[in-house]
C-alpha cells in the first residue's frame, strides 16, 4: 500500500493501494467512472485513453504510480469544458458515432491533438489519431468531424 | 418523395461520445463473481486426466457435468458442445468454468490446473467435407461441350476476423429459477433459446437483455450463444452473479471469423468470346464444428455470378471440417469470398481473351429481368450502368486506368462490381424467422418499439423510430426504442443479414400504420405484426431453386493505391462507392456504414493477415493482427442512388453488408495494375506480392 495523490477531474485525489495496478482499473473499478473502456489492454487501441496533463495517455498500460502528483482528466470531466462541447457537436453534425466503444477515446485523442495543433491538416488529423482503433467508421467521418470542430471552435484552442 | 433520407442527429450518439452510455463490462452488480475459461492446448485428441488444485471456499469449476439439458448449442447444426467433455476438436476448445469472488482468486485455481491428453494427429487441410451442396442453371453441360475454349482460375482467401473493439461477454445474475443475461450481443432469441434447451427449462425462467454494443459485424450473431449457455450453466451451480467478459487475446482466439476459402471458376466461351456458362467450386473451412458454415457456404455459392448474368451455371460447395477454431458469421457471410472470385476471374478472362476489361464486364451485366443464379428473376430495375459511369467519372478511372498501365511507377486503379441478396435466403424470413413486431401507445401518446432488433452501431435506433415517426406524423422524440429484453420484445429475428432496415423496419411501418388509422389520442393502443413473405417469392431449398432473395442491393466500388517499389508496401489513396440500398433512411448513416464496410472489405483484401500453426492462430491481440488506423485509410467518397424497393419501408433495402463485399477485389485488381501481375489470393501482402514479382 502507498499513499498516491493526483487530481482527477479537477478533485485533489488520495488512494492508498498498489502502485504497479493498471491505472484503466483504479478508474473503472475504485473510481467508477467507465467513460474509459477497454478494448485490447495492451495499449493498442486508444479506448481507454485519459488526458495527462493535457496529453493523450493509454490508462491501460499506465502504473497508477505514474499519475503521482499529475492532473488527469477522463471523458467524463472533459465533457464539462467548452471545447468539449465543440467536439460534440461536430461529431453529431458529421454522423462520426456508430458503436461508440472508441468514441470516448477518440474525443481525448482530438482535444490532445488540438492542443498541439489548433489547425490541423486532413493529413495531420489522420496521423494524430493513429493510436485510437475504430472499426466501425473507416475513420472518414471523423475525420471530417475534426475538421468541424477546429472551425467551430476557433480561438478555443 | 420521401425527405427520410435527411440525416438527423443519432438518438444515442450524445451518450456515447461523453462515455455515459453503458456497454457490459460497464454494469456494477453488487456481489459479483468472476469466470474464466480452462482450454485445450492441443488441436485434437482425448482428455485423459484432469488435476484440480484444492479449492479455496468460494471458487468453484462448472464443466458439462453441470449441464441440466443438452450439451450442445442450439444453432442450425448441433454439433457445438457447450463445454468439451472427452474429445477436443481445436485449440482453445471450452473445458471448464473457474468461477470465484475475485479475479485473483480465479486466476491462482486456473494456473494449477493440469491437464493430459492423449493427443491424435489434426487436420488442418480442406479435406474433410461434411456439408455438400449442388445446383445447376440451364444446361451447363452442353454449353461446356460447344465451347470454343475453357479456362479455369482458383482462388483462395484467408481469415478475417471481426476485431470489434469491444470484446464479447456477459454478465448474468440468478433469482428464484430464473437467468437473467446481460450481454453485447446481435439476436437476443438466438441466445434465448439456446440457454433454454441447455438448461432444459421453461421459456419464461430465461431473459436476455442486450447491452449497448461496442460493435459486432457477426462476430456477435452465434458466439454469444455458446458463452451464454456456459454463464447460464455456471449461474445454475454457483447462484451468485457472475461476470464472464473475455479479455482481447482470449476473444481473438477463440471467437469465430471468415471462412478462410478455395474457389475454382471455369468458364466456356464462344466464338464472340463470351462466357456461355460457369462451373464453380467453392470451398471453405468451417473449423471444428458446423455452427452456421453450412449457410455461410450457400450464401457464398448463391453469389456464384454476382453482378453478372450468366445463362448455364454449375455450383457446387463443401463446408470442410477442420481442427482449428470455428469459423462463422461475418458481415458479408460468404460473399466477400465469392465476390473476390468474381471479379477477378471476369478480369482474368477479359485479359487471356484479349478484351477491353471494362467492355467484356458491360457485356455480361446483369439487367432488369434476367434469371438470377437460382433461376429466380431481377425484378426491380438495375441501375447499375448509371452507376458504373457515376463511378469513373467522381474517380477520373479511365484517364487514371490508360495512365498507370502504361507507366513504370507502381500505381493502380481497380474497380469492383457487385451485389448482395438483403435478407433471409430463400423462404428462411417465412419458414424459421417469422419475425414479429410491437408497437405500444401510451396515454401520453408516445410511441415505443417493442422489438428484437439491436443497434450495434448501424443505427438501427435512428433509422426504425424515423420509419415509425415518418408514418405517425410525430416527432422523434416521441418515439421510444429501448436495448431489446427478451421479457418485454417478442421475437424480431437476429440483427443481421442486412435485414433490420428491410423486414424489422417494413413491420415496424405497418404497424405504425395501423396504430395511425385507429388513433386514439390520451388512450393506450398496442399492435402487433408478423412476417409476410412477398407473394412473388418461390423458393425450394432442396435444389437452390427460385428466387434467393426479396431484393438486391448494388454497388461499385473503385480503389487506387500505390506499391512502393521496395517493400512491396501497398497504400490505398483513395476509395469512391457509388451503391444502391433502395431509399436511404438517413443518409449519413448509410454513408457511415459505406465508410465502415469499405474499409474492412479494402483491408480483407491487402492488409489483414490471420493464420495458424497447428491449428494455433498466430495472431492475437491488436498489435500483431492489423486494422486499418486512420492513417491507413484513405479517403473516401460515396455517392447514393435512389431506387425504392416496392416491400420495404419507404423503399429501403439491405445496406450493412453490401459495402464490404467489394472492397477486396477492388484492392486486389488495382494492386494487379500496380505491379503488373495476377493476384488470385488476398490479403496481397507484401510476402505475396514478392512472390509474383519473383515467379517470372
Ligand atoms: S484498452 Fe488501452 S489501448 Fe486498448
Ligand atoms: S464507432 Fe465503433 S469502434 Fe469506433
Amino acid at each position: 500500500m502507498t499513499k498516491i495523490t493526483f487530481t482527477f477531474n479537477g478533485k485533489p485525489i488520495e488512494l492508498h493501494t498498489d502502485p504497479s495496478r493498471r491505472f484503466l482499473d483504479v478508474i473503472r473499478n475504485d473510481l467508477k467512472h467507465t467513460g474509459p473502456k477497454e478494448g485490447c489492454g495492451e495499449g493498442e487501441c486508444g479506448a481507454c485513453a485519459v488526458l495527462i496533463n493535457g496529453h493523450i495517455v493509454n490508462s491501460c498500460i499506465l502504473p497508477l504510480a505514474n499519475v503521482h502528483h499529475q492532473e488527469v482528466m477522463t471523458i467524463e470531466g472533459f465533457s464539462k469544458t467548452k471545447r468539449y462541447a465543440v467536439i460534440e457537436e461536430a461529431f453529431i453534425k458529421e454522423g462520426a458515432v456508430q458503436c461508440g466503444i472508441c468514441i470516448p477515446g477518440m474525443i481525448i485523442a482530438v482535444e490532445s491533438l488540438l492542443n498541439r495543433n489548433p489547425n490541423p491538416s486532413d493529413e495531420e488529423i489522420r496521423v494524430g489519431l493513429s493510436g485510437n482503433l475504430c472499426r466501425c467508421t473507416g475513420y472518414n467521418m471523423i475525420v471530417k468531424a475534426v475538421l468541424r470542430a477546429k472551425e467551430m471552435g476557433k480561438g478555443l484552442w | 418523395m420521401s425527405t427520410i433520407n435527411k440525416s438527423v442527429p443519432k438518438v444515442e450518439a450524445k451518450d456515447k461520445i461523453s462515455g455515459k452510455m453503458k456497454y457490459v463490462s460497464d454494469y456494477h452488480v453488487e456481489g459479483l463473481h468472476y469466470a474464466k475459461t480452462v482450454r485445450s492446448t492441443i488441436a485434437k485428441g482425448v482428455i485423459q486426466s484432469i488435476e484440480l488444485p484444492p479449492l479455496p471456499e468460494g471458487v468453484t469449476i462448472v464443466d458439462y457435468q453441470d449441464i441440466p439439458g443438452k450439451n450442445v448449442v442450439k444453432m442450425i447444426y448441433e454439433d457445438w458442445p457447450v463445454f468439451a467433455e472427452k474429445n477436443i476438436s481445436h485449440y482453445g476448445e471450452p473445458i471448464m468454468l473457474v468461477v470465484g469472488p475475485s479475479k485473483e482468486m480465479v486466476q491462482a485455481v486456473f494456473d494449477k490446473i493440469k491437464i493430459t491428453y492423449q493427443e491424435e494427429t489434426p487436420i488442418f487441410d480442406m479435406v474433410q467435407s461434411k456439408v455438400d451442396y449442388h445446383f445447376t442453371k440451364g444446361d451447363p453441360q452442353t454449353a461446356f461441350q460447344e465451347a470454343k475454349k475453357t479456362i479455369k482460375y482458383t482462388y483462395e482467401t484467408g481469415y478475417q476476423e471481426q476485431a470489434y473493439i469491444e470484446p464479447q461477454g456477459f454478465i448474468g445474475t440468478l433469482e428464484d429459477e430464473k437467468v437473467t443475461l446481460i450481454g453485447s450481443i446481435q439476436a437476443p432469441y438466438y441466445v434465448k433459446n439456446a440457454v433454454i434447451d441447455t438448461l432444459s427449462c421453461k421459456p419464461e425462467d430465461v431473459r436476455i437483455i442486450q447491452a449497448t454494443v461496442g460493435g459486432a459485424f457477426g462476430g456477435k450473431e452465434e458466439f454469444p450463444s455458446l458463452i451464454g449457455c456456459q454463464l447460464a450453466v455456471a449461474l445454475k451451480k454457483v447462484k451468485k452473479p457472475i461476470k464472464l467478459i473475455y479479455e482481447r487475446e482470449e476473444d481473438m482466439e477463440v471467437t469465430t471469423k471468415r471462412h478462410p476459402s478455395k474457389i475454382t471458376m471455369e468458364a466456356a466461351i464462344d466464338e464472340e468470346n463470351n462466357i456461355t456458362a460457369i462451373k464453380s467450386h467453392v470451398g471453405i473451412d468451417g473449423g471444428a464444428f458446423l455452427g452456421l458454415s453450412s449457410v455461410v457456404l450457400s450464401r457464398a455459392m448463391i453469389a456464384a455470378t454476382s453482378a453478372y448474368t450468366i445463362n448455364h451455371l454449375q455450383v457446387d460447395g463443401d463446408v470442410y471440417i477442420t481442427n482449428t477454431v470455428p469459423n462463422g458469421a461475418f458481415r458479408g457471410f460468404g460473399a466477400p469470398q465469392m465476390i473476390f472470385a468474381v471479379e477477378m476471374f471476369i478480369n482474368h478472362l477479359a485479359k487471356d481473351l484479349n478484351e477491353d476489361v471494362h467492355d467484356f464486364r458491360l457485356r455480361h451485366l446483369a439487367k432488369q429481368g434476367d434469371k438470377t443464379t437460382t433461376s429466380g428473376t431481377f425484378r426491380d430495375p438495375i441501375l447499375m450502368p448509371e452507376m458504373i459511369k457515376k463511378a469513373c467519372q467522381i474517380s477520373g478511372y479511365h484517364k487514371k486506368k490508360a495512365l498507370y498501365e502504361s507507366s513504370e511507377k507502381m500505381k493502380g486503379i481497380g474497380m469492383s462490381w457487385f451485389l448482395h441478396g438483403c435478407g433471409f435466403t430463400g423462404s428462411g424470413e417465412a419458414d424459421h424467422i417469422k419475425a414479429k413486431v410491437k408497437l405500444r401507445k401510451d396515454e401520453a401518446d408516445h410511441v415505443y418499439l417493442e422489438i428484437a432488433a439491436v443497434d450495434m452501431g448501424q443505427g438501427a435506433k435512428t433509422t426504425l423510430m424515423k420509419v415509425a415517426a415518418e408514418v405517425l406524423e410525430l416527432p422523434l422524440e416521441a418515439i421510444h426504442f429501448a436495448n431489446p429484453d427478451t421479457d418485454i420484445v417478442p421475437d424480431s429475428g437476429p440483427t443481421v443479414a442486412s435485414r433490420t432496415a428491410m423486414v424489422v423496419g417494413g413491420l415496424v411501418a405497418r404497424a405504425a400504420q395501423e396504430i395511425n388509422e385507429n388513433w386514439q389520442s390520451g388512450k393506450p393502443q398496442i399492435v402487433h405484426k408478423s412476417y409476410k413473405q412477398p407473394d412473388y417469392m418461390e423458393w425450394d431449398q432442396a435444389t437452390f431453386n427460385g428466387d434467393a432473395y426479396p431484393a438486391y442491393s448494388w454497388g461499385v466500388n473503385v480503389v487506387e493505391v500505390s506499391v512502393d517499389p521496395a517493400s512491396l508496401e501497398v497504400r490505398v489513396e483513395h476509395i469512391w462507392s457509388v451503391y444502391d440500398v433502395g431509399k436511404s433512411l438517413d443518409d449519413n448513416i448509410v454513408i457511415g456504414q459505406a465508410d465502415g464496410g469499405t474499409a474492412q472489405g479494402v483491408a480483407y483484401g491487402y492488409l489483414e493477415v490471420m493464420n495458424h500453426r497447428n491449428g494455433k492462430l498466430l495472431q492475437k491481440n491488436m498489435t500483431d493482427y492489423v486494422i486499418p488506423t486512420a492513417v491507413d485509410m484513405a479517403k473516401t467518397e460515396t455517392v447514393l442512388f435512389d431506387n425504392p424497393f416496392a416491400y420495404g419501408p419507404y423503399g429501403a433495402k439491405g445496406a450493412g453488408e453490401l459495402t464490404l463485399v467489394g472492397g477486396a477485389p477492388a484492392v486486389a485488381i488495382a494492386i494487379e495494375m500496380a505491379i503488373n501481375k495476377r493476384v488470385s489470393k488476398i490479403p496481397a501482402t507484401p510476402e505475396y506480392l514478392m512472390e509474383l514479382m519473383n515467379n517470372d
